[in-house]
């Protein structure tokens, strides 16, 4: 999809004046991350698995290369195919030979971010193959052809209504023209309409949420099944995964799979957590024919052996953006690309480019909730401080930033003058404002004052003269 | 491998290397990995499934039906009446779709007059499965099924109502547990097609974040826990 990251004010603007997404991102408080609580409490080794979970990845990390090898020894031991991406477009091209080979006109497909991130779908549709979204909120959006909002809950930025307007729309055709109010109903007419399609699909194509070398495994873990029947019913799979999925064995499985789920959904356990191995065997009565592993660098590598590195310790759980005031407040749409959020927001700089995404690190309020939640412990704030760093360094923030900046750092490094200039301050500003404690409006301050009043200074001057004073 | 697979291998797998500032593992580094893969370590493990085996069973059975499945305890010669009880109590047609596994062989069918039972994969159309498990986890009430040709795949997802025939002896403590029995039974690093581990009914999260039943998958599940 195209990039709107560079308009993420516009954006925001869109996001705070629409009812029905602020209907929605007043459940996530209640709903992801009032359950990860509950669910990380019952475990009393949740933190233990945090920690290994972490190890676990930053060792494969450290081995990536020679993980990949292996896994890709065992699957194409067991007859199937691994094919090797460095780009989106490289991506894009094996999938769609690979669904041609087998002259497909329909692909059935299980939620995947990285096909967002390819821009899978309209390639195939260009060429005349019709993907169809199996995962109940992917298929939401793409009738309503939107991107996801959320990289676990896809359509979260919706409410009820506004899928029963759509299911209306798009199936009366197919005889179902009475507006549904219950969630079940919607739930069993989509399972009812998708069902037929599962069965006519040439090709399924799946993500994976970790790729096990030990065996050659791909593991993918979903509550609804549509994963599931998408790899078992067509005659080809397709998985489809970025490099970083790979991990060593599955005993580090184990470990992931008790930090994955109760993170994300704060579910013990996902209903589906299935492994597939290669095609069909001998005697088999179901099974696709053809097994084919697409792996997807797309900048990854680069990002090994840097100061963002940690960013691809993630799982995609999707905590970060259950638990951030900043997405709370204007859903994923905003961020303007594939990953929203505070992950998105360290991601989407790396793989659309610094310039267009500078915004994205700049919309977080630094207080560390993400990091907190983190099933792998990334520190997302130090990484988006990091691209704060380098914006600055390519000179991309803007001039009244910068000039700000600069006469700040002229006073803050003449230590006498600080503290003159904001005694000045601080008694000016105690005078005028004595009388209401506050300010609704001040000059220069207007981006504050616009939204919430100015405290006035507190008798005893400033923090400086306080703290000198309390030492003496 | 065509060159331009070849070549895009190259390219990612030195753009690993150089990024980590190194070349392709060697020597000591080298045999570590290889130890590691060969002697999996286990992560940090789960005290609520460390238990004597009927304790397990009964933690099993929990988990289970906390989340949404339920289940029956059942001798071995109660087994197919279980089932025809079960589909009865639910309003289910008395037809079944079950695999072809010498397990479920092992029960008396025959005793259910009125139970029609197909041998084979799931169709689209089927109301009911009935499978075997190759494991139990105790840990969070999930059954783990092997694809193979006494297993189908499809049956596990495509009917609405899904009951499973599982073996006290075959529920264990954790993944971990899950994970030896496939190395006992297919071979060290070998796995079935198919690894399945089902905990519930199908659901979706994916309206409003609120829970609901029955998204792709089956709408029910039914353990039947078959004592030894």
């Amino acid at each position: 999809m195209e990039s709107t990251a560079h308009a993420f004010k516009e954006n925001v603007g869109h996001a705070l004046a629409d009812p029905n997404l602020q209907d929605s991102l007043a459940k996530l408080k209640v709903g992801f991350s009032e359950r990860r609580r509950q669910a990380a409490e019952r475990l009393p080794e949740f933190e233990a698995l945090r920690d290994r979970a972490r190890d676990i990845k930053n060792h494969t990390l450290a081995h990536l290369d020679f993980y990949l090898e292996e896994f890709e020894r065992k699957v194409i031991g067991l007859g199937g195919h691994v094919h090797w991406a460095p780009t989106a477009a490289d991506a894009r091209r094996i999938i769609a030979e690979l669904c041609q080979s087998v002259n497909a006109r329909t692909v059935a497909k299980s939620k995947s971010m990285v096909a967002e991130e390819i821009a899978l779908n309209e390639h195939l549709e260009a060429l005349g193959i019709a993907p169809i979204e199996t995962d109940l909120g992917e298929y939401i959006i793409q009738l309503r052809n939107e991107p996801p909002s959320h990289i676990i809950a896809p359509a979260v930025h919706l409410t009820k209504d506004q899928v029963a307007d759509t299911f209306l729309e798009h199936h009366a055709k197919l005889g179902f023209d009475k507006r549904l109010t219950e969630r079940n109903d919607l739930v069993a007419e989509a399972r009812y309409v998708l069902r037929q399609k599962f069965l006519d699909a040439d090709v399924g194509l799946t993500g994976a949420n970790f790729l096990v070398a030990e065996t050659g495994s791909s593991m993918l873990v979903t509550n609804e099944g549509n994963a599931d029947l998408s790899n078992t019913l067509p005659r080809m799979h397709i998985v489809l995964a970025s490099i970083e999925k790979v991990i060593p064995t599955l005993e580090d499985a184990a470990v992931l799979l008790r930090v994955l789920a109760r993170s994300a959904t704060g579910q013990e356990s996902s209903a589906y957590t299935t492994l597939n191995t290669g095609p069909k065997r001998p005697g088999d009565l179901d099974g696709p024919d053809q097994y084919h592993v697409v792996l997807l660098d797309n900048g990854r590598s680069s990002v090994l052996g840097t100061e963002m590195q940690e960013i691809l310790r993630c799982i995609r759980c999707g905590a970060c953006m259950n638990h951030c005031p900043v997405y709370g407040a204007v859903g994923g749409h905003a961020y303007g690309w594939v990953y929203p959020g505070p992950m998105g927001a360290v991601l989407t700089p790396q793989l659309v480019g610094v310039e267009e995404a500078s915004n994205l690190p700049n919309a977080s309020t630094f207080c560390g909730r993400c990091e907190s939640v983190c099933p792998v412990r990334i520190p997302l704030p130090k990484l988006m401080r990091h691209w704060r760093e380098r914006e600055f360094e390519k000179h991309l923030t803007p001039k009244a930033v910068r000039q700000g900046l600069a006469l700040w750092s002229f006073a803050a490094r003449r230590p006498a003058l600080y503290r003159r200039l904001t005694g000045i301050a601080n008694r000016v500003l105690a005078l005028f404002g004595r009388a209401d404690g506050r300010y609704r409006a001040l000059p220069l301050a207007g981006g504050w004052t616009r939204f919430r009043d100015f405290p006035a200074p507190q008798p005893g001057g400033t923090f400086h003269a306080r703290w000198a004073k309390r030492k003496a | 491998m065509s060159d331009a697979t070849h070549d895009a291998r190259t390219q990612i797998l030195d753009g690993i290397r150089r990024s980590l500032r190194r070349g392709e593992l060697a020597g000591e580094a080298r045999n570590a990995v290889d130890a590691r893969l060969a002697e999996p370590p286990r992560g940090p493990s789960v005290a609520r499934a460390r238990l004597p085996q009927a304790e397990k069973v009964a933690l099993f059975c929990q988990w289970a039906e906390a989340l949404n499945a339920t289940v029956a305890r059942v001798g071995a010669a109660d087994v197919p009446g279980e089932v025809t009880a079960y589909l009865a109590r639910n309003n289910l047609p008395a037809t079944v779709a079950m695999a072809p596994s010498p397990l479920l062989e092992g029960y008396d069918w025959s005793s259910q007059k009125m139970l029609s039972i197909r041998r084979g994969r799931g169709e689209g159309s089927d109301q009911v499965s009935v499978t075997g498990a190759f494991a139990g986890i105790a840990e969070t009430g999930t059954v783990v099924m092997a694809s193979g040709p006494d297993h189908p795949v499809s049956l596990n997802l495509l009917p609405d109502t899904h009951v499973v025939v599982l073996r006290e002896a075959d529920i264990v403590g954790g993944y971990e547990d899950v994970w030896e029995r496939l190395r006992a039974r297919y071979g060290k690093s070998r796995m079935p097609r198919t690894v399945n581990t089902i905990t519930g009914p199908s659901r979706t999260g994916d309206i409003e974040q609120a829970m609901e039943l029955g998204a792709h998958g089956p709408r029910r599940m039914h353990i039947l826990v078959v004592r030894d």
